[in-house]
């Protein structure tokens, strides 16, 4: 029997506030444990919470770029349970009437596009951390996460492969990169992923008991669950057994999922509306304020590139990358007129420095104004392509401009003919044998000629100019 | 004259002018807490050196003329509202240790107005309760009879202002917790509006009907106090930005033409036969002094206990589950993994009502019994509100008794919690509805046990609820006795 895989996904996020979601201490990672605490986010007896409003606009931002009908008036409730990093004993989350509904995002495989449907993005608080010591029995509790804002985005489940799960991902992983309200970091956390999956035999509606699978932290753990979990389930229901609904943890180093320690019980969370916090009412006007501040989104950008800069699908996908690079680009494609050009150096040199130096690209030492002008002095033949390797390995190094290099160190290109006819009367008065031989017929010494003129003149020569006069000068003998 | 005797506004009159000084009225306070506090025992902390600290601040303040109407008063806090650097333990073993790092609201605005706090008061665990009697830290006596509970859960806050042992007090209020042991202590007791009064630093019971309201010696003083505590708190989501007028105002205006419903729900059998004399003496008093006595119903009265008891402790269920041993308060040390820890802790940290309540919220919310308890309580709930809405249209405030029965004695309701629950009957809907509501003393049992009249008024109308309580005040010349103890 052919089976097919249902998969939901459920993603949090962290939202790239200053402070907390209900109280005003600093969401900065990596600080000495405690220190980004208060009694509000510590749970103190008496306190009480109070809504960042940054985070209603962030999640609305995201409901947006998703196509998500926003909700005018959005609740809170209450979620119960015990565990020592959550100070309440419960979570404050969204759960009757979350901010945002029914939207989708499209993801492309193989060059096919799917629209995978998102249920619903809510907002809610996030946990402390437990930290537990090996060598004594004890554990430490850190809740400087108490209280950094999360939305937790939910999946139909559209999603029939571990490709299109991870083409769902980074879907929505870019798009809150650009959005520019979660920096995407799968390590840190602030970005993660649970996976709802289960099997049907192909062509049934109904589906299939699920298993449950948390903590996979990079796409390519997701990629590797999957599969991993798919195949699990499809042998159970081949040798003819059931699959147990539970949550099982991804193991990245055996490759495989395990039952979640402990087995935990079935949870009852006793949700119900939070009486500490009012209704959030959200006017149209504000939804379209914000509305009017979204960015171009990371899909619409790609296929303007293509239309506008005529450059390859795969060259706009890797441009498009982030908001950052895409705007690096898009400078350089406009400013210099050779998009093509831009995109070969930003694709090439650029990024592979970028990648040796583990930079990012706010942080090149090439500005988009500084290759801009190269591409220029490239254009109007001051360097030659080859010169203009060089150039840029002197920018990336120092930061200075294209054009104070090549004057400092003499590299304009010779274009003065009788220099070039020069050289190129000398390269063949020392080298006859190789002249000889090249008009017996041996064409292919045609590029240790233009070598050895381009040694001579330490590679200023313009290459069409030697290439001319080379051709003129060995077929005049 | 002791000072202690004396109200806010006279001892307020006397500062102004010299005649007294915060520190004496201080020492008085404390010599009355030093004869009766063993007998009566309204506090669980006493902090008399913060209190001379405070009082030695004000007289000072005083001199130099940034005074105001609480400067150098005496006044003792319900031991819920959390007071930075002095313990509050909510009346639970779980907190008997907490100090917290922080200020309420309320507690920031009366260090503010420079009031002098003589010590944190006795309350039922965690305000669950009607008689002062599940407190960890031991009961408390009705100062008019040593034998009788002062009611709850502020009893201490009650006991303390019937007993000058102290000047005024702060209570709080969920679903009677002020007005039932003002009205068993004969004091005035005032629950305000939802909203009206910030919860910031307020220890949870049920969040959606907490309030804090204050405990006085008479209907000028409440209104005094309600001007130091009222107003919007950008820390409390629930508190309303609404105007707060000076309540003083409107003491002396009248009742001259107002229509004064008497909800016939409220008459019914089994209550005592002295508080409804007491009651209809006072509806006698509202129509003398120039108010029309209409007869108006609340239908759906009978299913207030029902549905407070299914929504005030699905609350707590939720707002307790942070005393865990983790952070703060009591840990058990036997425990050998974390869930032990948690059980073992919340065993032995909380007393048994408040285990009651805990089990009976949880319950209620779980799954399965959420919509045939939460959330039909909550239906039910807003059909109380409309009563009121509708009640409201008919009159200008409402005159009804506050407890069935006066004060009772000690032990007689602890092991019937059913019977300990209709204590609130008459109460408990002014905190579904959240209108504001008030208990002023109304005359005496013939074995000398006071009794009090409620008024209610609609939201925010707590200006016009201090207009009848201090017309009613000043008609009916209730003698002013007080307590031998």
């Amino acid at each position: 029997m052919e089976f097919e895989p249902v998969i939901g996904l459920e993603v949090h996020a962290q939202l790239l506030t200053n402070t907390k979601i209900f109280c005003g201490c600093s969401t900065r990672f990596g600080e000495a444990p405690n220190s980004n605490t208060c009694p509000i986010c510590s749970g103190m007896p008496g306190v009480l919470p109070v809504l960042n409003k940054k985070v209603v606009e962030y999640t609305i931002k995201m409901g947006l770029a998703t196509s998500c009908h926003i909700n005018n008036i959005n609740t809170w409730a209450r979620k119960n349970y015990f565990y020592p990093d959550l100070p309440k004993g419960y979570q404050i989350t969204q759960f009757a009437e979350p901010i945002a509904e029914h939207g989708y995002v499209d993801v492309e495989i193989n060059g096919n596009k799917k629209r995978i449907g998102i249920t619903r993005i809510h907002i809610e608080e996030d946990a402390g951390k437990s930290i537990h010591d090996e060598n004594q029995p004890a554990s430490y509790i850190d809740l400087n996460r108490a209280g950094v804002p999360l939305i937790e985005i939910v999946s139909e489940p559209d999603i029939r492969s571990a490709e299109e799960g991870v083409g769902y991902l980074r879907r929505l992983h870019e798009i809150l990169v650009y959005l520019g309200i979660c920096d995407g970091n799968m390590e840190e956390g602030s970005f993660r992923c649970d996976a709802n999956i289960s099997l049907r035999p192909k062509g049934q509606e109904k589906f299939g008991i699920r298993a449950e699978l948390k903590n996979m932290n990079s796409f390519r753990h997701v990629h590797r669950a999957l599969e991993y979990e798919i195949k699990r389930q499809q042998y159970i229901l081949e040798s003819g057994g059931h699959v147990v609904q539970e949550t099982r943890l991804w193991d990245e180093a055996q490759g495989v999922t395990h039952p979640m320690r402990g087995k935990e019980e079935a949870h009852d969370y006793r949700y119900f509306p939070d009486p500490d916090l009012v209704a959030v009412h959200l006017s149209d006007e504000w939804i379209e304020e914000i509305r009017k501040t979204l960015p171009e989104l990371p899909l619409a950008k790609r296929e303007r590139f293509v239309a506008e800069f005529d450059i390859p699908l795969y060259d706009a996908q890797v441009l498009t990358a982030s908001r950052a690079l895409a705007d690096y680009y898009e400078e350089i494609a406009r400013k210099s007129g050779k998009p093509k050009i831009a995109s070969n150096w930003v694709m090439g040199d650029v990024l592979g420095h970028l990648k040796e130096d583990r930079l990012e690209i706010d942080e090149s030492p090439v500005s988009a104004h500084s290759l801009v002008s190269m591409i220029g002095l490239i254009e109007d033949g001051t360097i030659s392509g080859k010169i203009a390797k060089e150039v840029f390995e002197e920018m990336w190094n120092t930061g200075k401009e294209p054009g104070t290099i090549v004057e400092e160190k003499g590299l304009v290109q010779i274009t003065d003919t009788s220099a070039i006819e020069q050289a190129v009367d000398d390269v063949l008065a020392t080298n006859p044998t190789q002249v000889n031989e090249y008009r017996q017929g041996k064409e292919k010494l045609f590029g240790f000629f233009v070598g050895q003129v381009m040694k001579v003149t330490k590679g200023k020569a313009n290459p069409k100019l030697v290439n001319d006069l080379l051709k003129k000068k060995l077929s005049e003998g | 004259m002791e000072l202690s005797t004396l109200t806010i506004h006279e001892l307020q009159r006397m500062l102004r002018e010299g005649e007294t000084t915060s520190v004496a009225i201080t020492e008085s306070v404390f010599k009355r807490i030093e004869a009766v506090e063993d007998k009566v025992h309204s506090y669980i902390t006493l902090t008399e050196d913060l209190a001379f600290q405070q009082a030695e601040q004000a007289d000072r303040n005083m001199q130099s003329g940034r005074g105001g109407p609480l400067t150098g008063i005496p006044i003792a806090l319900k031991d819920i509202v959390c007071t930075e650097g002095t313990r509050t333990t909510c009346g639970s073993h779980i907190l008997e240790n907490f100090i917290p790092p922080y200020d309420s609201t309320v507690v920031r605005k009366f260090r503010e107005a420079g009031a002098v706090f003589p010590g944190k008061t006795n309350m039922d665990e965690f305000a669950m309760g009607s008689s002062t009697e599940t407190s960890y830290f031991g009961i408390t006596r009705n100062p008019w009879d040593l034998s009788k509970i002062p009611g709850g859960s502020s009893g201490g806050s009650a006991s303390a202002v019937a007993a000058d042992e102290c000047i005024a007090a702060i209570g709080s209020d969920t679903g009677g917790s002020i007005r039932q042991p003002a009205a068993l202590c004969g004091v005035v007791g005032m629950k305000p509006t939802y909203g009206r009064v910030s919860r910031y630093g307020l220890i949870a019971f049920a969040s959606s009907l907490d309030q804090i309201g204050p405990f006085s010696k008479d209907v000028e003083d409440c209104a005094i106090m309600m001007n130091a505590i009222a107003g919007y708190d950008p820390k409390d989501s629930t508190s309303v930005p609404a105007e707060v007028p000076d309540y003083t105002r409107f003491l002396s205006k009248g009742i001259e033409d107002w229509t004064v419903g008497v909800p016939k729900e409220y008459f019914i059998e089994g209550i005592d036969p002295e508080v409804l004399d007491a009651v209809k003496r006072a509806m006698q008093v509202v129509e003398d002094a120039g108010a029309k006595i209409i007869e108006i119903s609340l239908p759906h009265s009978e299913y207030c206990v029902a549905v407070y008891y299914v929504i005030a402790p699905s609350e707590a269920s939720s707002n307790l589950a942070r005393y865990d041993g983790v952070r703060y308060g009591f840990r058990s040390r036997e425990g050998r993994d974390l869930m032990e820890m948690y059980k073992m802790s919340r065993s032995a940290g909380f007393g048994d009502e408040v285990k009651r309540r805990i089990m009976i919220g949880t319950h209620s919310l779980s799954s399965g019994y959420y919509d045939a308890y939460y959330k039909k309580a909550s239906q039910v709930r807003a059909l109380l509100r409309r009563d009121f809405d509708e009640a409201f249209r008919q009159c200008d405030a409402i005159i009804a008794p506050v407890t069935p029965t006066p004060a009772f004695g000690i032990g007689e309701k602890m092991d019937d919690p059913l019977q300990m629950y209709l204590c609130d009957i008459f109460t408990i809907s002014c905190n579904l509805a959240g209108i504001p509501g008030i208990s002023v003393p109304c005359g005496y049992t013939k074995s000398g046990l006071p009794v009090g009249v409620q008024f209610l008024t609609g939201h925010f109308e707590e200006g016009k609820l201090l207009q009848i309580a201090a017309a009613y005040e000043r008609h009916a010349e209730i003698e002013r006795r007080r307590p031998e103890i």
